[in-house]
């Protein structure tokens, strides 16, 4: 035993050689540009690079502070995030206690594999659907044109954006956030079951009283860990789906930052802006995770 | 009496939830079916709205006009391209970094600061500015190291491969040590064969990540003959690609509508073919991560 171990411990150096490459590949593009962070305190001027471009301190941070775009884009995001959180969060786990009373596997697979689709599915796939769909003559006024409602271009109206977002961000995701409850369903004790029946429990009492019990740690888990994203509004899908019409509603700070830097080209502010998202989405994040073990015992990592 | 009532009420509960997960499914794959049945009528079915969930006056013709553009084989050679190269990239990076992480601190001295120094990037990054100056500075714009090199380590995959590795009986590699064999000889002998269910697993999210990811092309394309596909796709959505717009004029029988549909299965369809694979092993991959040692 002890022979195996000191072997090893001369063969060590390979295991650092192995990692070798990968930790390569995070310093170059992911340390690296952390060091390029300074440009959000410095007046960046591509022709001199990062460290000859001028310090000015907080500069940019006064003017972020002052700016009402940036307000206005902080309150659409943490208002379109929240509402998906809120709305949701319960869909996936109705879902997956519906399936859960399906008794004919053959359909109950049928559903699983038709509702986890458009997970597979990029955003820009899901918005050329989307586009076509919601518009002027798309399927959906199509319908509504039954019950005598007039055609409406609702990806261009501030009203109705930030509710297509929610609500086809919940058609995405809800079909395969039902995964981790079925595997989660799929762990309760049958002798539960078996025993509740000679209690003369029904189905509905055996739901109410095993079932949902059985998976009330998963639940609080993820409700934890869905914290870490009320700053993350779905930059893919807005992007691919907003326009100059909903900008008052529909524009998030992620969207805010990627036009800055690239149509405006103002390098530093739209960094300033990045930093201070991310500085407090990493601090949302860490707390989750320092909740969810506080509550659960559930280590992250 | 109360048998025979509760018989009635849980069967017509059942009929109820049946009902309710059929509209949940049939919600969720109809844009798919009258996006896909608009791309495979006529453009004056289309244009008049009449095409519901099966095509009207059904042509090819849309998909005949975008895959006799060359700029779409050819984005779609890029696509091609960059998911084998990112897949092989991302596949090595997960085994040779998850196989030491998996060993105790004890025989992998500064083990946990590999650790954290991987988590902590999962945490925080630079973000977009500071990420695109790099890769700038690197000289990597236009190129196809661009779509692989910023996103080589996938970090979720080799925290998933090490977690599985982490439950591997020791024993297993002790009579090969014994036998005085390396590291190096154990991985790609005893561990990777025995690791492919969690192979599979993370090659199937690797090449969703690639075949799907268009904003790097957005953002590191400046010539925009290098899009990868779904980058294009994202230009002909947007109404930014003039070509669509002006082949939906030349030809009689398609729309900018019609096209705009089959440009979006024509980028779908890999994942479309591969769908049932990729359901298996990503359900496996939520369930193994799941799973701590």
């Amino acid at each position: 035993m002890n022979r195996i171990k000191r072997r090893l411990a001369t063969k060590e150096w390979q295991l650092h050689l192995m990692i070798a490459p990968g930790v390569v590949f995070l310093i170059l593009f992911s340390y690296l540009p952390l060091y390029g962070i300074l440009i959000a305190f410095k007046e960046f001027l591509p022709s001199k690079g990062i460290w000859a471009s001028p310090w000015v301190g907080l500069k940019y941070f006064d003017f972020m502070m002052k700016l009402p775009d940036v307000w206005r884009v902080t309150n659409n995001t943490i208002y379109i995030a929240g509402l998906k959180i809120l709305l949701g969060f319960p869909v996936p786990i109705g879902i997956a206690l519906m399936l859960n009373e399906v008794r004919r596997s053959f359909f109950k697979k049928g559903v699983q594999t038709i509702i986890y689709l458009p997970h597979f599915l990029s955003w820009v796939i899901l918005a050329g659907l989307i586009l076509d769909v919601f518009s002027l003559t798309g399927i959906v006024n199509s319908f509504l044109g039954w019950f005598g409602i007039e055609p409406f271009y609702y990806l261009g109206d501030n009203r109705s954006f930030p509710w297509i977002i929610i609500a086809t961000d919940i058609w995405k995701n809800f079909g395969w956030g039902t995964v981790i409850y079925l595997a989660a369903l799929t762990g309760i004790d049958p002798a539960l079951y078996e025993s509740s029946v000679i209690d003369g429990a029904n189905r509905w009492k055996q739901t109410l009283h095993i079932t949902i019990p059985g998976i009330v740690p998963i639940i609080i888990l993820t409700a934890i860990l869905s914290l870490g994203n009320v700053l993350n509004a779905g930059f893919e899908q807005i992007f691919n789906l907003y326009n100059p019409l909903v900008m008052d509603r529909g524009d998030i700070l992620d969207t805010y930052v990627y036009r800055v830097a690239f149509q405006e080209t103002n390098w530093s502010l739209s960094t300033m802006v990045g930093l201070i998202k991310s500085v407090v989405n990493s601090v949302l994040i860490i707390a989750g995770y320092w909740l969810a073990y506080r509550i659960t015992k559930y280590r992250v990592f | 009496m109360s048998k025979l009532h509760d018989t009635w009420g849980t069967r017509l509960f059942g009929v109820i939830n049946y009902l309710l997960l059929a509209g949940a499914a049939f919600l969720c794959i109809l844009p798919l079916i009258n996006v896909l049945a608009v791309s495979l009528s006529s453009s004056h079915a289309a244009n008049a709205n009449l095409v519901g969930l099966w095509p009207v006056d059904f042509t090819i013709q849309s998909y005949k006009v975008i895959l006799s553009r060359p700029e779409v084989l050819k984005a779609f050679w890029i696509s091609t391209e960059r998911t084998l190269l990112g897949v092989l990239l991302n596949n090595v990076l997960t085994i040779l970094m998850a196989y030491p992480l998996a060993k105790s601190a004890k025989q992998f001295t500064g083990r946990h600061v590999y650790m954290w120094g991987m988590i902590f990037v999962m945490l925080f990054n630079g973000g977009l500015v500071p990420t695109y100056i790099i890769v700038h500075d690197l000289g990597l714009l236009n190129s196809m190291w661009a779509l692989v090199l910023p996103g080589a380590v996938p970090i979720f995959s080799v925290i998933l491969m090490m977690n599985f590795l982490k439950q591997l009986p020791s024993e297993i590699e002790e009579a090969a040590f014994m036998d005085g064999a390396s590291y190096f000889t154990s991985l790609s002998r005893i561990i990777v064969p025995l690791s492919m269910p969690v192979i599979a697993t993370v090659t199937l999210f690797h090449f969703v990540g690639h075949w799907n990811d268009w904003f790097s092309g957005l953002l590191y394309m400046t010539d925009i003959s290098k899009y990868p596909l779904q980058t294009m796709l994202q230009s002909v959505v947007k109404g930014n690609d003039i070509m669509t717009l002006d082949a939906a004029k030349l030809y009689a029988d398609v729309s900018d509508r019609t096209l705009k549909g089959a440009q979006v299965f024509v980028t779908a369809l890999p994942i479309l073919v591969l769908y049932p694979f990729l359901q298996k092993y990503f359900t496996k991959g939520i369930v193994l991560g799941s799973v701590k040692g």
